[in-house]
């Protein structure tokens, strides 16, 4: 038994370090203690530094009234506000830049993206030209230069610029017309509701016949007659309840009017240009995706060129589009934060910028508002996958 | 002996020409001016162009300002006030940076475009030491140019237990602590001997981990040394770096690190380990969700209170650590991307053969992971560069920094002052981010020429 | 077994946790550092303003150069870290400066719930406005409906408010991170009137293209006690700070200027003995050498020659001392004396 003259074994190099699952175990438990112990280290540090200066904490300032005055906001606010509501008009400003500014973004981004597949040369050539020079250009930068060189070159408010008296542009923003809701007018608004409701009523009655018959039904012109014809017949049957009120210049500036801030306007150009050059090249990406076989199957199936392109082309490029779509959007409303630079009331400015001066409590500012873009950001990302989700549902 | 019945005598009359197709003419008609609507859409860009054109050229050079030495040279002129960019050229690239030491950013200047044009450029030879030396030797020379270099080290690892500071009193040589060096060497034994019991308790190579341990030492050791060896250079602090040289430092470093940490983070995102994996998608969905300026703002003005009292870190260097951790993450989305793009069937083929897991990554996967997503990692590059004006909020003055300070120098307050810093900013933006996009698309077409045939 | 064991003994020296050092006291961490970090202003003609070549200078620039000449006999042992009014209290509380110095105005909340100290008021200032000089307005009443540039995070966004309110005037507030901001946004038109503490706008007005063009109307609208300000909790460093003004003050008050600070010394007035460390150990008790005032006037000067240096009669902007003299000659400016 012992006499066999086997060559001696190599020594085995099978350790606790080759063994895959001991050694995947060893890798994810040093990585646990190293970013735990990063963790206590810096907790410990920031709660015996908060002690030792004596700094407040805790949420309690959010109760206290702020004592200093914002430029615009969308709810209720003077200095007597707590810091807690500054919380939220910052946000809604926030919200409310970011909103108008994805809708301007996409309306010109996709103007531009079809212009630079348009067969006109120069056509392309200029939206190539837009996209090149907006998106190569800093952000911030762009902003800043919308309004201190826009600002600059605007006319007192003495010397505002009228557009047909329903606007006036001036170096203090721009004064719009405002609409005045009188008596009567929240029946127009009733049947403006009634007109969404019915035309997408009718929309899916219109799909469901089609499927079942394969008969066709005008649906976009019959929306748009239910949405914008009953209000109007509602408006003319109250006896037009909805007056303007027309700005009027007085001392210092215009009264009356919805009134623009020119920051809000400078931040409101320079976030929907940009953001519109990146959009502009996912638009034309998305269609130019969409393989010419596709295109030449429906030509041959007999379609013309308008079913075409809204029964064939856009659901397929849309799929394409619309994941780099919502990163854009997400990337404006986290840029939106650039207008402290210049002044604009925005959640960042207001809540982590006076605010946090103010009260002294950095922390659990900081803190708040990080986690307010990471809910945005988190909520929206939800969304995406729940629709890329039924995307693949749909592929195959 | 021709019985041909009928010679033409004369040359036939010319038939008019068909519609060009070709030439300028053929062109126009085929590009500009098909149908009515596509006449429409010309007339409406040409008169576009007329808008927009004729008052840029005239701002930029016909109703320039060319020449001068003060504002009154300006003060009449409705074009760019180039006298303004020329007597503040100095500070826009290099902020405060002394006079009499600016030939040493020049230096560092210098030597990056070389070194960067023999990487970016194909036909230069020696890739693999250039990259060496891009990579590894050119930031600690250029550190020690834009610094000065000589930085003091006070103690490694032994001298946090004993006080061998205070025992040699703070004796230098050369501008070396040797504290610290005596310190160093010591604690490399320490270290070298650890490694190597420690592998052979785990049953791994002892004299390997041994081995790998002291390289790695004697790299930092030699790192360390340049660091703390007095080349007599006056020392610049960071707060006096500014303009396109602040802009460049913080772009480079960004740039260069970002794309190693978000391979690791792609790849640690795709991991079998749950625990790397959570760390990872937590990281990154974190970077992702928050805005650039909370995060400077933070690292700028609040990491001091998590940290030790007396522990200082250089304001720019943690900006830098910001911006860089901030892109890594993005930078991670996008490599995922080329990830999930390579078929399973590559990694299999590649255990077949017996590579480990990094072998797999290194040799077969990330090669073409990355091919594939070279205009999405190159996109993020810009998108850094052009991040970098966002350190003026947390008043570190880069290039934008910079022209907006100069804007409100009184001694230069002409009409035009405000444009031409504008337009001499964006022209230089422009140049980069454009340069950066254009040479990304050459890149694109050499890696996939391959692909196309 | 044993290896098992041995595993997780690597893995416990591994995660060996590296123990927070002991938080060492301002003035033993400025020394080994070798200089102090000043917070001060982005830009303020007379307070603190870098010139071309990146060098600080004014009247808060000087109180830390006067620091940093008490502790290293050397003004220059400081590094100047610029700072919007915004963030200023944050940088302070996070150690990213050892000592804040930017017009900073003293309030019971600021001293208490910030966790700051202050160190005493080294100008004694109030807001004001300043409007166009075609605007033809004569006083701050005249304002209401105006737009009001201001900068974020100061007292004078809350001073603002109350006085507004209290006069029932309405009014737009536009308030900017930075005074560069503020001030090209009142000089392109968007807004009537800036305001900020009285001297600033002084200061601010050499800013604008043309300064004649602009008024700083007669109201002055707030107490605004402007003072350096550091950290609670260390008291060292706080009587430093605090003492370090109260010695500018005092060698003005005994007539001690930087110009005959060497003869003063051989001076047989017990009082100027003890500033200038000629008798006693004074020094000593705040952790510092005995002639530390010397340090101070010889390198810097008196409280008087730094005022008239940067803001007084020697400087560009010329303002009137007021309130700011000392006691003896009508003003407020009042130091304990050192003994």
């Amino acid at each position: 038994m012992t006499d066999i003259a086997s060559p001696a074994p190599k020594r085995e190099r099978s350790s606790l370090l080759t063994n895959p699952r001991t050694r995947s175990l060893l890798i994810q438990g040093v990585l646990f203690v190293a970013v735990a112990v990063a963790l206590w280290f810096f907790i410990s540090n920031g709660r015996a530094n908060l002690a030792a200066r004596n700094i407040a904490t805790g949420f309690g300032f959010l109760e206290q009234s702020s004592g200093f005055d914002i430029s615009q906001s969308l709810i209720r606010y003077d200095d007597t506000a707590t810091y807690g509501r500054v919380f939220f008009v910052g946000l809604l400003n926030t919200l409310l830049v970011s909103g108008i500014g994805i809708v301007f973004a996409t309306i010109i981004g996709f103007a531009v993206g079809i212009a630079r597949l348009s067969k006109n040369w120069l056509l392309s050539k200029l939206a190539e030209v837009y996209v090149e020079v907006i998106r190569n250009l800093p952000l911030l930068f762009q902003i800043l230069f919308w309004y201190l060189g826009v600002l600059a070159a605007m006319p007192a408010a003495r010397q505002s610029l009228s557009l047909f008296g329903l606007a006036y542009v001036n170096n203090r923003g721009v004064v719009l017309a405002r609409p005045i809701f009188g008596e009567g007018s929240d029946i127009v608004g009733l049947a403006l509701l009634a007109g969404i409701i019915l035309a997408a009523a009718m929309r899916w009655w219109a799909h469901r016949r089609q499927m079942q018959t394969g008969q066709p039904f005008p649906v976009i012109k019959t929306a748009l007659a239910l949405i914008f014809g009953l209000p109007l017949l509602a408006f003319a049957a109250t006896g037009a309840p909805i007056s303007i009120e027309w700005p009027e210049l007085r001392g210092f500036n215009f009264s009356g009017g919805i009134r623009v801030l020119p920051e809000f306007v400078a931040l409101l150009i320079a976030l929907s240009t940009y953001t519109a050059s990146f959009i502009a090249e996912i638009v034309r990406a998305g269609i130019m995706a969409v393989s010419r076989g596709q295109t030449e199957a429906a030509e041959s199936l007999g379609l013309r060129p308008g079913p075409i392109l809204r029964l064939v082309v856009v659901p397929q490029a849309l799929r394409v589009i619309i994941p780099p779509l919502t990163s854009q959007y997400l990337n404006l409303t986290k840029n939106s934060s650039l207008g402290v630079a210049i002044g604009y009331p925005d959640f960042f400015a207001v809540f982590a910028g006076t605010t946090l001066n103010q009260t002294g409590q950095a922390i659990e500012i900081i803190a708040m508002t990080m986690a307010v873009y990471l809910t945005i950001s988190l909520i929206t990302s939800a969304l995406m996958n729940i629709y890329n989700r039924r995307m693949a549902l749909v592929e195959r | 002996m021709s019985d041909i019945a009928f010679v033409r005598k004369e040359i036939a009359p010319m038939a008019p020409p068909p519609l060009a197709v070709g030439g300028i003419l053929g062109w126009m008609r085929k590009n500009l001016f098909s149908g009515w609507f596509n006449i429409a859409m010309t007339v409406m860009s040409l008169a576009l162009i007329a808008l927009i054109l004729p008052p840029l050229l005239r701002f930029f050079f016909f109703d320039a300002v060319w020449a001068g030495d003060s504002r009154e040279a300006c003060l009449g002129a409705s074009g760019a006030c180039w006298p303004f960019i020329k007597a503040k050229f100095g500070q826009l690239v290099y902020g405060f940076y002394p006079i009499a030491e600016r030939w040493r950013p020049d230096i560092v200047f210098a030597l990056g475009a070389i070194l960067l044009a023999g990487l970016l450029i194909p036909r230069v030879p020696f890739k693999r030491w250039n990259s060496i030396l891009f990579f590894g030797v050119f930031p600690i020379v250029a550190l020690i140019f834009l610094g000065g270099g000589n930085f003091s080290l006070n103690q490694f690892i032994i001298g946090r237990i004993i006080p061998l500071a205070a025992m040699l009193q703070g004796a230098e040589l050369f501008g070396l602590t040797l504290s610290f060096w005596l310190d160093f060497v010591v604690s490399s034994v320490l270290i070298t001997a650890v490694a190597y019991f420690v592998a052979n308790a785990l049953g791994a190579d002892g004299r390997f981990a041994a081995r790998a341990a002291a390289a790695l030492l004697i790299g930092l050791g030699a790192v360390l040394l340049t660091l703390d060896f007095d080349f007599g250079l006056v020392p610049v602090e960071t707060r006096q770096w500014g303009g396109l040289l602040v802009t460049l430092v913080v772009s480079v470093t960004g740039i260069v690190t970002s794309l190693p940490l978000g391979i690791l983070l792609a790849l640690g995102r795709r991991s079998h380990l749950p625990i790397v994996r959570v760390f990872s998608v937590c990281f990154i969905e974190f970077w992702r969700g928050v805005p650039l300026i909370t995060v400077l703002f933070f690292a700028t003005y609040m990491l001091p209170l998590f940290l030790p009292g007396g522990l200082t870190i250089d304001g720019l260097l943690r900006a830098l650590i910001g911006v860089a951790l901030f892109s890594a993450a993005y930078m991670a989305e996008v490599v995922r991307g080329g990830l999930q793009a390579i078929p399973k069937g590559q990694t299999e083929a590649a255990n077949a053969l017996g590579l480990g897991y990094w072998q797999t990554m290194n040799k077969v996967v990330m090669p073409q992971a990355l091919a594939l997503v070279i205009p999405g990692i190159v996109g993020n590059f810009i998108g850094l560069f052009k991040d970098t004006t966002l350190v003026l909020i947390v008043a570190l003055f880069d290039l934008l920094g910079q022209i907006r300070a100069a804007f409100s120098d009184p001694s230069w307050a002409t009409p035009t002052t405000l444009f031409t810093g504008f337009a001499f900013a964006g022209v230089v933006y422009f140049i980069f981010c454009f340069g950066m996009s254009r040479y990304s698309m050459f890149v694109e077409r050499r890696t996939s020429a391959g692909r196309r045939r | 077994m044993t290896r098992m064991w041995k595993v997780a003994i690597a893995a416990a020296a591994l995660t060996f946790p590296a123990l927070p050092a002991s938080a060492a006291g301002t003035l033993d961490q400025v020394k080994s550092k070798g200089f102090i970090q000043c917070g001060v202003s982005q830009g303020i003609i007379g307070y603190s303003a870098p010139n071309d070549k990146g060098e600080w200078s004014g009247f808060d620039v000087d109180y830390c150069r006067a620091l940093a000449a008490a502790i290293f006999n050397d003004p220059n042992k400081v590094k100047f870290t610029p700072l919007s009014t915004k963030d200023r209290f944050t940088a302070l509380q996070s150690g990213e400066v050892d000592i804040l110095s930017r017009n900073t105005t003293w309030t019971l909340d600021r001293d208490t719930k910030l966790g700051l100290n202050f160190v005493g008021t080294t100008y004694y200032d109030g807001q004001g406005f300043m409007v166009k000089k075609s605007m033809k307005i004569n006083s701050a009443l005249e304002l209401s409906g105006a737009s009001v540039c201001t900068q974020t995070g100061t007292t004078t966004e809350l001073n603002l408010a109350d006085y507004f309110r209290n006069n029932k005037m309405k009014y737009e507030v536009v308030a900017f991170a930075t005074v560069d901001e503020t001030i090209k946004a009142y000089e392109s038109g968007r807004c009537d009137v800036l305001t900020t503490d009285a001297s600033q706008l002084y200061s601010t007005r050499l800013k604008l293209a043309s300064p004649d063009d602009h008024v700083i109307l007669p109201e002055i609208i707030s107490k605004e006690p402007l003072g350096p300000v550091v950290r609670h909790g260390d008291d060292q460093w706080f009587d430093i700070a605090k003492w370090t003004f109260f010695a500018m003050l005092d060698a003005e008050e005994l007539g001690v200027s930087s110009k005959n600070v060497e003869e003063m010394k051989k001076s047989t007035n017990p009082e100027i003995r003890r500033l200038l460390g000629v008798e006693g150990s004074l020094g000593e008790g705040l952790g510092l050498t005995n002639d530390w005032i010397v340090r101070i006037v010889s390198k810097v000067g008196n409280y008087g020659e730094v005022f008239d240096r940067n803001l007084g009669a020697g400087s560009k902007l010329k303002i009137d001392r007021g309130y700011n003299r000392l006691w003896t000659k009508g003003g407020i400016q009042y130091a304990p004396p050192v003994r």
